[in-house]
């Protein structure tokens, strides 16, 4: 990618506060995301596909090319089967609440989301049951594993792409050839993953694919949603809303097609011409040259608390198997005490606790007290990691 | 008098904006339209076309797999 910093926006706040919880949402937009959303209310206006005035059809194009960004960045040729909600919780929602029926049966991981987890426990209640595949100690999940939690009456695998928690990836390809070969519907969350390693929906057989545009897609808050592959027919899919599509207006019934079928209400057209213009910026940059940076990193960062007495690093420990989130406590510090001092006295700002994630810090011991998490992102520099470092090794001075 | 126009009716903008973006890259005219109150009551748009790239354009959707309801002419 381009790394040259005048080019780029800064990792740091006015005060000079290093950003590192891009795993939350990304900061700071590459140039030209908020323009574009400047633009489009300024400019443009007016509901797309409501109306066939110039203003509205032009309205309509933004949202249109950000779901042909979004279905080429994903390998789909479709852009139709594009969903866009507010966000990835929305199209997770979706998938779990649309397919599933009283008896049937989700095979999931130990490392889930409580988007996932949340929704599935909600659907135990409505006669729907599921298998948590428990993951290692690091996070990882052994495919044959999962193979042998598949029963009857499965109908999904839904699988995290990479843990929010301590960034390890799981193996969504060789999961996709399992769930292929047993003819069952395949979700990924790319929550964590998406635009920070290449993800192809017909090559890792995925089927439904959920996706958030304020992580590492860079676009703004309140856009995400979920790709529908062929295999999913949208007439076994209910829509959790119904509402005004702008089409079939003679019809007080939803409609059958995509996207319409799932997208009532008006677009958050605004964030979707924010997420265009990110979109845009990130093919310029390409994902493995972001890849490449991030991972240079997230191996200084891994490598720095390797090496402090009295840290407990959690994941994989390789920046190669893992995206660039980094869990791990001070040992001895409460993960919230460490995250108000990072704040206060060294001026570094990242999450602590529990991550919305549970089952996640069951997996690697965390829980109930959770840890610390560096989210590192694109326009983080390497000055960033060592700030952060000295005042971890600091901090962990006290306690030994 | 008969007009030299004819439109694609389609289930949703997105779709009039699949095939706009279509017959862009292909080269061949066409403009987005709110539709015609005598052909439908639906208040989107559809894709107004010249209604002599009629065939190649009915052609090309088949080939492409693009959905659509209805070739009319104006």
């Amino acid at each position: 990618m381009n790394t040259n910093k005048g080019r780029l926006p800064s990792s740091r706040t006015k005060e000079g506060a290093v950003y590192l919880d891009n795993a939350a949402t990304s900061w700071p937009k590459p140039p030209g995301v908020a323009d574009s959303m400047h633009h489009f209310i300024d400019e443009i206006g007016a509901n797309p596909g409501r109306s066939g005035h110039r203003m509205s059809i032009q309205a309509a194009h933004v949202v249109y090319s950000a779901r042909a960004a979004i279905a080429e960045l994903f390998g789909v040729s479709d852009p139709l089967k594009v969903i866009f909600g507010i966000n990835i919780t929305d199209g997770i929602n979706l998938a779990l609440h649309g397919l599933l029926k009283p008896g049937d049966h989700v095979v999931t991981s130990s490392m889930e989301h409580n988007a996932v987890m949340r929704p599935l426990n909600d659907l135990l209640q409505k006669g729907v049951t599921y298998t948590r595949v428990p993951c290692s100690l690091d996070g990882t999940l052994n495919p044959a594993l999962l193979e042998q939690a598949i029963q009857p009456n499965t109908k999904i695998v839904a699988l995290n792409h990479a843990s929010n928690v301590c960034g390890t990836l799981l193996p969504i390809h060789a999961v996709g050839e399992i769930t292929r070969n047993k003819g069952l519907l395949y979700l990924v969350d790319t929550a964590q993953s998406a635009g920070t390693v290449p993800i192809d929906m017909e090559t890792d057989y995925i089927d439904m694919l959920a996706f958030t545009g304020h992580k590492s897609l860079y676009g703004p808050m309140g856009t995400g949603g979920i790709i529908l592959g062929s295999r999913v027919d949208p007439a076994d899919l209910s829509p959790i809303k119904q509402g005004g599509t702008g089409s079939r207006s003679e019809r007080e019934v939803q409609p059958e097609f995509c996207p319409d079928r799932y997208e009532s209400g008006t677009a958050n057209a605004v964030g979707l011409a924010g997420l265009l213009s990110a979109l845009e910026w990130l093919k310029e940059q390409g994902i493995i040259a972001i890849q490449s940076h991030k991972e240079t990193l997230c191996a200084q960062l891994i490598e720095g608390l390797m090496n402090i007495n009295g840290v407990t690093l959690y994941g994989p420990k390789k920046a190669s198997l893992q995206t660039a989130t980094i869990g791990f406590n001070v040992n001895g510090m409460e993960p919230s005490t460490v995250g108000l001092r990072l704040d206060e006295e060294f001026n570094i700002l990242c999450r602590v606790g529990l991550h919305c994630a549970p089952a996640a810090h069951q997996t690697l011991g965390t829980f109930p007290h959770g840890c610390v998490r560096f989210g590192l992102g694109v326009f983080n520099a390497s000055d960033d990691i060592e700030q952060a470092l000295s005042a971890v090794e600091k901090l962990a001075e006290e306690m030994t | 008098m008969t007009s030299e126009y004819g439109v694609v009716l389609v289930d949703s903008t997105s779709h009039a904006l699949r095939i706009e973006k279509l017959l862009g890259m292909v080269g061949l005219p066409c403009k987005l339209i709110p539709v015609p109150r005598h052909l439908s009551s639906d208040c989107g748009v559809c894709v107004r076309i010249m209604k002599s790239d009629s065939e190649k354009i009915h052609a090309l959707l088949n080939e492409n797999k693009i959905v659509f309801q209805s070739f009319e002419v104006l």
